[in-house]
């Protein structure tokens, strides 16, 4: 463990990324000793191979998954920008952000559609915009492992597209996937919230 | 420009001098009771006396930084972020609750909401994760004085520089040259032991020496650094077992292996297990060696938990005597990041901290019963280990700093989750 600076003006780009993430001062500081603590060898970015290390992640049946959608357009460096960016997406909402919003500016990382579209992209492998049944399978087969047989399998993955399929395309598209959960305190289920 | 009270100068020119005077005693005492196995209560002042100066420390840095209108960064040793314990059933129960207009949640086999479980879960470990932390130094919450330590180094005012001056002054000057002169002397064995002990300024406190391993059995600790070979073997004899290492270690190791007999490996044999228990099972039969020295954790952990024990110690079927060692953090971080810094560094960081400050704890034998397979007695002396010393029990692997995962831990989390998709089907069909 070498002497760490602790001085939020080490972070390169600490203003930009603030701006853009609305992450606290405090909570960039963390997330920066924690992208650190995750880079092993020092290398200033990371690779896959140092995500697939945390143990905990390895275990998640979604963890290949949520570990690709930090490399988007087959990258293979994440920087801290990169890091925080997807990190901030599960920034809980809170009201300042939509008092202060100017609707002139984009919409923030971490509002109710970003938290579905990370969400969404989970299901969706191609990036096709839509959740096919084959994908809707395979993200299931994920998370169930050998534990079910293929019928029952294919009969879930049917009736959950059916359900959410509003326009009879066989597959479930971003906005009647937003629709199926509208209902859904996503703001809070999706937030992770990081101690001052 | 801050005030300088008149009596704060005095405090710090007073502790400089106690501190001077503390160490001139223990450069004479050293040698002495290093010899007769003696002690002296010098060093349990010299701890109080350091715990307070720490404490001071921190305040003054507090202050500081308020002075400033910063703010401090303060590790948190429970983790950066908000858990919620619960578990995966409910998690999910819960949200299919919330978000659902439908209102029974017995007949529902699998939501798209499911997967917002998986997703956070995910990046909570991304964010923070048990393991990552205990292989990197344990964090501490008050400044020790080590400028290795300290995130907060440019709150430091006039007073606390002119403090931590006189450390480094007292530290490079005083105890490292003392420290190198005793390191290099060394004729009998337990002797030499002891005045490293000394040398390294280890306070080590003994606990249940009743239970200390006798001959023939074989001799279990957590490992977090090479120091406690020395710790341990400075209160009875053993013989070593290990890797053959390049370097320094295998100086040291080649003289051990002249004075009694060790039993070590080339890299290569370790691979081999069965020649490694064969050799083990043979010296533990012969009552007359002493007992073996194993770490079975393979690799250095930060000392804030234990890690999954190897088995192959535990398959040999002879006593096994547990050990618990505990460091305090405070004094001296003794851990080892074999992946940062090699050893000559490693050692040089020890001479020049403080002091290290450790508790021993001999636990009563055991042995291997029946029913039980070597793992699960591995796991039993394991916990036993955890327990006696105040360690986090850890279900993972040591290995973890090096390879990845086993897929039978993910194989639990998706019976888990196929329980409550497939279970409800079943209940359907039933009705």
């Amino acid at each position: 463990m070498g002497s760490r600076s602790s001085h939020a003006a080490r972070i390169p780009d600490v203003d930009s990324i603030r701006r853009e993430t609305g992450f606290s001062q405090a909570s960039l500081l963390r997330l920066y000793h924690r992208f650190r603590a995750l880079d092993w060898n020092e290398k200033g970015y990371l690779s896959r191979v140092d995500l697939q290390q945390i143990g905990a992640l390895a275990v998640n049946p979604l963890g290949d998954r949520i570990i690709d959608s930090f490399f988007p357009d087959g990258s293979l460096h994440l920087d801290f920008p990169g890091f925080v960016r997807v990190l901030a997406r599960f920034r809980p909402v809170d009201d300042e952000d939509n008092r202060n919003r100017d609707p002139k500016e984009p919409e923030p990382l971490n509002s109710r559609m970003n938290k579905l579209r990370f969400a969404f992209q989970l299901y969706d492998l191609d990036r096709d915009g839509k959740i096919s049944r084959q994908e809707m399978l395979q993200v299931l087969r994920l998370m169930v492992g050998v534990q079910v047989t293929e019928e029952q399998l294919e009969s879930i993955a049917d009736r959950t597209v059916q359900e959410a399929d509003e326009d009879g395309d066989g597959a479930v598209s971003f906005l009647e996937f937003a629709k199926s959960l509208e209902k859904m305190n996503i703001e809070q289920k999706m937030s992770i919230r990081i101690l001052k | 420009m801050f005030l300088l009270l008149p009596f704060d100068s005095l405090i710090v020119s007073l502790l400089g001098i106690s501190l001077t005077v503390l160490f001139t005693l223990l450069l004479v005492f050293i040698i002495v009771p290093a010899v007769f196995g003696v002690s002296f209560g010098i060093r349990k002042l010299y701890m109080k006396t350091l715990l307070k100066i720490f404490a001071w420390a921190t305040l003054r840095m507090e202050r500081g930084a308020k002075e400033k209108n910063h703010q401090l960064y303060k590790p948190y040793t429970n983790g950066i972020i908000a858990k919620d314990p619960t578990s995966l059933e409910e998690e999910i129960k819960e949200i299919r609750r919330s978000g659902s207009s439908k209102a029974l949640d017995n007949t529902l086999e699998f939501e798209l909401s499911d997967i917002f479980y998986f997703c956070r879960k995910g990046v909570e470990t991304i964010m923070d994760d048990e393991v990552t932390k205990r292989f990197s130094a344990e964090e501490l919450e008050s400044w020790n004085l080590l400028s290795r330590t300290n995130y907060n180094f440019q709150y430091i005012s006039l007073r606390l520089t002119v403090l931590w001056g006189l450390g480094v002054l007292i530290r490079y000057c005083f105890l490292l040259p003392l420290r190198f002169k005793e390191f290099l002397s060394k004729h009998v064995h337990l002797m030499c032991y002891r005045i490293c002990v000394r040398a390294l300024t280890a306070i080590i406190t003994y606990h249940d020496r009743k239970n200390r391993p006798r001959n023939g059995g074989i001799c279990v600790a957590n490992h977090t650094s090479p120091i406690d070979v020395i710790i341990l073997a400075s209160d009875g004899y053993y013989a070593m077992v290990g890797q053959v290492h390049g370097g320094l270690m295998g100086v040291i190791q080649r003289a051990m292996v002249k004075a009694c007999p060790h039993v070590w490996f080339e890299r290569s044999e370790v691979k081999d297990r069965h020649l490694v228990a064969k050799r083990l099972t043979e010296h533990v039969q012969d009552k007359s060696k002493l007992p073996i020295l194993i770490f079975p954790e393979g690799t250095c952990i930060n000392n804030t938990s234990v890690m999954m024990f190897k088995k192959g110690s535990f398959e040999i079927g002879a006593t096994v005597y547990p050990v618990a060692i505990k460091y305090d953090p405070q004094f001296g971080d003794a851990f080892w990041n074999s992946s940062k810094y090699g050893m000559v560094t490693y050692l040089l960081r020890m001479m020049t901290s403080w002091a290290i400050v450790c508790s021993v704890w001999y636990l009563p034998p055991m042995t291997r019963e029946a029913e039980e397979d070597a793992v699960q007695f591995a796991n039993r002396v394991k916990s036993a280990i955890a327990r006696q010393g105040g360690l986090v029990d850890l279900l993972w692997d040591g290995g973890l700093k090096r390879e990845k995962v086993k897929d039978t831990f993910k194989e639990e989390q998706q019976k888990l989750y196929s329980k409550m998709i497939v279970g409800n089907h079943e209940d359907r069909s039933r009705s």
